[in-house]
């Protein structure tokens, strides 16, 4: 593994996170999150996907006419989810009853289309997959992080499994409803988000300027 | 019935916000609140989209996608292109989006200034896909559709000027600079989505 495709498979998980950095793709996953289970096959049907259709897209990348390119894509993403749904359903039928329109959005996640966009399109098939393994990891960091969270704290439990003894099965954890609820995802990933702005401080944005409610790129129009 | 379309209307906007309560469009949902302006544009686009698809959408579920729906063939065993129907409803998005793109240019050249830049977008915007996703999944008639549709769209478009709103009001504090921007963003909308969870329950 040269230096090139271990950036693109690293990358991904802190410097250049796609749900935290390049706000891609948090559509189908804030919802999914609420069990760390129906997140695992959720993070695995995201990986198929987008390695999927980088590779298929890097392929055939010579020979695709930019006019059409979108609609190209999307056929490819669309089969490819397709063929996830149909193996999700016939394996893990409950866990598929629980993800229940989720998967289908995954055709719109726009970290599919995103990575085809901004990286297959002008990369070679090695590299453009060693790009969708990482960027389905930086995804499913932030994806299980969440889960983790939600359920340990939503019921007390992780993968099924009694972690903290609930008020209602004679324990002393009292379950935070709110975990449970869209809100917490919301809250957790900003908070998420805050903890690697913290750390790599490099990624911070400049929307705060006193006094005025200009775009940054209208300032520079300014002076 | 007039009161099982206005509950489902009132549910669709409020209890079930696609963008607060089921995270949908949330691309284009913060990356296009900095400004009202832009973010009503977004809105209205987004609502003209749903109201047309989500009824379409119906249509070619119900006569050639659910199972058993293709019986008027009068082939035996009835086929079943269920498993298409990821394909056919983004598909049907797509293209209506791109119909509506040339009508609005073509008819209403004051409507496309506004609406123009965001109907691509639109296309692989989740909360489009999901509106229709949800209507297959919960078997809605075509008049449902079409509530829902509007319902979900006018929803979202709330949701997106509020957030919009905001943001724009927050730019004069004094946030955290590890927070400024994507972080601060998502906390609000937690809070928002907190807020909108107050009408659950409600049904008229």
């Amino acid at each position: 593994m040269n230096k090139a495709q271990r950036e693109a498979l690293l990358d991904p998980l802190l410097n250049n996170n796609p749900i935290a950095l390049q706000v891609l793709g948090i559509c189908s996953a804030l919802a999914v999150t609420t069990k760390l289970s129906v997140s695992l096959v959720m993070s695995a049907a995201v990986l198929f996907v987008l390695v999927g259709s980088n590779v298929a897209v890097s392929a055939i990348r010579k020979g695709l006419p930019p006019s059409i390119r979108i609609i190209v894509e999307l056929t490819i993403i669309a089969s490819l989810v397709i063929i996830a749904d149909q193996i999700l359903k016939a394996f893990v039928y409950d866990i598929w009853k629980q993800l229940t329109v989720f998967v289908g959005l995954i055709i719109t996640n726009c970290i599919i289309m995103g990575r085809a966009e901004a990286f297959a399109i002008q990369n070679p098939v090695k590299l453009s997959f060693f790009d969708a393994v990482g960027n389905a990891a930086g995804y499913s960091l932030i994806l299980l992080a969440v889960a983790f969270f939600r359920e340990l704290f939503g019921t007390g439990r992780l993968l099924g499994f009694t972690i903290l003894q609930p008020v209602n099965e004679g324990g002393w954890y009292q379950p935070n409803g709110l975990m449970v609820l869209s809100p917490a995802a919301f809250l957790l990933i900003g908070i998420f988000i805050w903890l690697i702005r913290w750390k790599r401080p490099e990624q911070n944005e400049e929307e705060f300027h006193v006094g005025g409610l200009l775009e940054p790129h209208e300032i520079g129009l300014l002076r | 019935m007039l009161q099982h379309y206005l509950s489902l209307l009132t549910t669709a906007i409020f209890v079930e916000n696609l963008a607060l309560a089921f995270f949908l469009g949330m691309c284009s949902f913060l990356a296009v609140s900095r400004k009202v302006d832009t973010a009503i544009g977004l809105g209205l686009a987004v609502i003209f989209v749903l109201a047309i698809t989500t009824p379409l959408n119906q249509l070619i579920n119900a006569t050639l996608l659910k199972p058993g729906s293709l019986s008027w063939l009068g082939i035996e065993p009835v086929p079943d292109l269920s498993f298409l129907t990821y394909l056919f409803l983004i598909g049907t998005i797509a293209a209506v989006v791109q119909v509506v793109e040339m009508a609005v240019d073509k008819y209403a050249p004051g409507l496309y200034g506004a609406l123009g830049v965001f109907l691509p977008l639109i296309a692989v915007n989740c909360a489009i896909l999901g509106g229709s996703l949800f209507m297959v999944n919960r078997d809605y008639t075509l008049a449902e559709a079409s509530v829902y549709g509007v319902g979900s769209g006018i929803g979202w478009a709330l949701a997106i000027v509020g957030l919009a709103a905001i943001r724009e009001r927050i730019r004069y504090s004094n946030v955290p600079a590890p927070l400024r921007g994507l972080g601060i963003t998502f906390i609000v909308v937690g809070l928002m989505s907190l807020g909108f969870m107050s009408f659950s329950g409600i049904s008229l």
